[in-house]
């Protein structure tokens, strides 16, 4: 099982410069949706005048779905500087793939809950890290991508942009500078260090709270 | 002694690199070593290198600087969290171990006991940040610490050769943003992407030691370029070495490569930094025959 949470609303405001197009994911059941507070801060940014469109929809792990969903609303996404998702890993990594050309943004951070996932065909995997990296990532996720599951860039061991670990599999690293280079976004390696927080696993948080 | 002291003095900084042994004898180690490498700025103490179980490299570090030479600490993340991590920089820091090359690692799985547990709690990165942390009397935590904060020569790698090398200067600059004093970088035997290379990271304003392999024969680079990552050997330097079997095998052609290498790269670097693999005999005849001293 997994929950999604809410960004810090600041980190995400300084990402939204220009306009953004709006996607709500209430897909499976077993991801706990942060509705209120998703309603409340959307209706901030559109009071703001910042929203070109909105969907809410379900399942945009599953990108034939998603590519219908999106497929009405080309207009909107086009007049869009950027597409904030809010959903759990999974269905923002689909969406960044689908609109490989367009700056896409987690709204909400991935935690891992006890209990089994639900059956959703994924092709994109989401390790419920707890602070979606995402945003700075170009939309592929590194704790997944990267054998290694570094957030601070590239180890030394790719080779013909292939990872060191297993030659078969692309270096996550390499596909992230790809992207970032595609999206003029390398300015995210400027990025302060990042230290991963393995605290945020929900069940040491319950652990300790209790 | 802190390395980059050297660099501040305009020094071209030679360092070499030892292997612990797979055992509890170090006398081979330091006798060599003191033979060969001790008129040399410093000596890199390898951590279980490519994920080979190996006596630790921070208690080789200390005989060695009990020996006379002057250690560089390397500390990789693969198999220590960051309490282990901070933990073994202190005690580094109590033993005046001041010079800390900070790495990721290489995957577990790579090495000779490949169903351990892979840690990266940390990577190089953020380690090159949490010595930067202690220097400053707190841990990762924000917890004080007692007493005299530690200091740190913090150093670094990258790979100059890289295929990636885009993805490689972009985490070249995030080391420098963490604290990354000086960089060593993998074997280098292509000048002229090297000097590209140079082009670019020379705006970090931190010196860059030239990393140099002395090739022992044709076989060993063709491995090396199939195998190892950012390592790109031309064509003609396999030819050259295949050309005469016995003059590689008696490093003749090997020492000849490296000492035009760093000719052709010293005005784009401020060391080198050479890695032997068993040939430390061959150190000193290659620093006089590449004008170095
Ligand atoms: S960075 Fe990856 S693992 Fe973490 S929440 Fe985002 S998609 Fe999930
Ligand atoms: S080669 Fe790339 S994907 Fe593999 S561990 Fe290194 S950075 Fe990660």
């Amino acid at each position: 099982m997994l929950i999604t949470q809410l960004k810090d609303k600041e980190k995400l405001t300084s990402l939204l410069k220009g306009k953004v197009f709006i996607i709500n994911c209430h897909g499976c059941k077993e991801v706990y949706f942060p509705e209120e507070d998703a309603k409340a801060f959307e209706s901030e940014l559109e009071k703001a005048g910042k929203v070109t469109g909105v969907i809410t929809t379900d399942y945009i792990c599953n990108l034939e779905n998603l590519k219908a969903r999106l497929e009405v609303h080309k207009k909107e996404i086009e007049a869009a500087d950027a597409v904030l998702v809010f959903s759990c890993g999974v269905g923002v990594q689909t969406v960044a793939e689908y609109l490989e050309n367009k700056r896409v943004y987690a709204a909400c951070d991935t935690l891992h809950l006890p209990g089994s996932q639900g059956v959703t065909p994924l092709e994109f995997e989401c390790g419920h890290c707890g602070e979606c990296y995402l945003n700075m990532t170009g939309g592929i996720c590194p704790i997944v991508a990267c054998s290694k599951g570094l957030v601070n860039g590239q180890c030394g061991g790719a080779k013909n942009g292939k990872c060191e670990v297993c030659p078969d599999m692309e270096c996550g690293w390499e596909r992230i500078t790809k992207r970032l280079q595609k999206l003029g976004k390398m300015e995210n390696y400027k990025n302060p260090t990042q230290l991963r927080d393995y605290s945020t696993f929900l069940e040491t948080k319950e652990c300790k709270e209790s | 002694m802190k390395i980059t002291d050297e660099f501040k003095n305009g020094k071209f900084v030679v360092t070499a690199e030892v292997g612990p042994p797979k055992g509890i004898h170090l006398e081979e180690t330091v006798e060599e070593a003191k033979k060969y490498l001790s008129g040399l700025t410093a000596v890199n103490i390898t951590d279980c290198q490519s994920s080979v179980m190996r006596l630790g490299s921070l208690a080789t570090c200390k005989v060695l600087k009990d020996a006379g030479l002057n250690p560089i600490y390397q500390l990789t993340c693969r198999d220590r969290n960051r309490i282990a991590l901070q933990s073994d920089l202190l005690s580094a820091a109590m033993f005046g171990i001041d010079n800390v090359l900070a790495l990721t690692g290489d995957y577990t799985t790579l090495g000779d006991n490949p169903q351990a547990k892979p840690v990266f709690d940390l990577d190089s990165v953020s380690l090159l940040h949490t010595m930067g942390v202690l220097e400053g009397g707190h841990d990762l935590a924000g917890n004080e610490l007692v007493g005299e904060a530690p200091s740190f020569c913090k150093g670094a790698v990258v790979s100059p050769c890289s295929d990636s090398v885009d993805a490689q200067l972009a985490k070249m600059e995030r080391k420098v943003a963490a604290g990354a004093q000086f960089f060593q970088t993998q074997a280098v035997f292509d000048s002229e992407k090297y000097i590209k290379f140079y082009e670019e990271a020379k705006k970090f304003g931190v010196p860059i030691q030239l990393g140099i392999i002395i090739p022992k024969n044709a076989g060993m680079v063709k491995f090396l370029n199939a195998n190892i990552a950012g390592i790109s050997v031309p064509q003609a330097m396999i030819d050259e070495l295949a050309a005469d079997k016995e003059k590689a095998k008696a490093g003749i052609t090997g020492v000849e490569i490296c000492a035009r290498i760093i000719k052709e790269c010293r005005p784009y670097c401020q060391g080198v930094h050479i890695m032997s693999m068993g040939w430390e005999s061959k150190i000193p005849g290659l620093l006089e025959q590449a004008g170095i001293k």
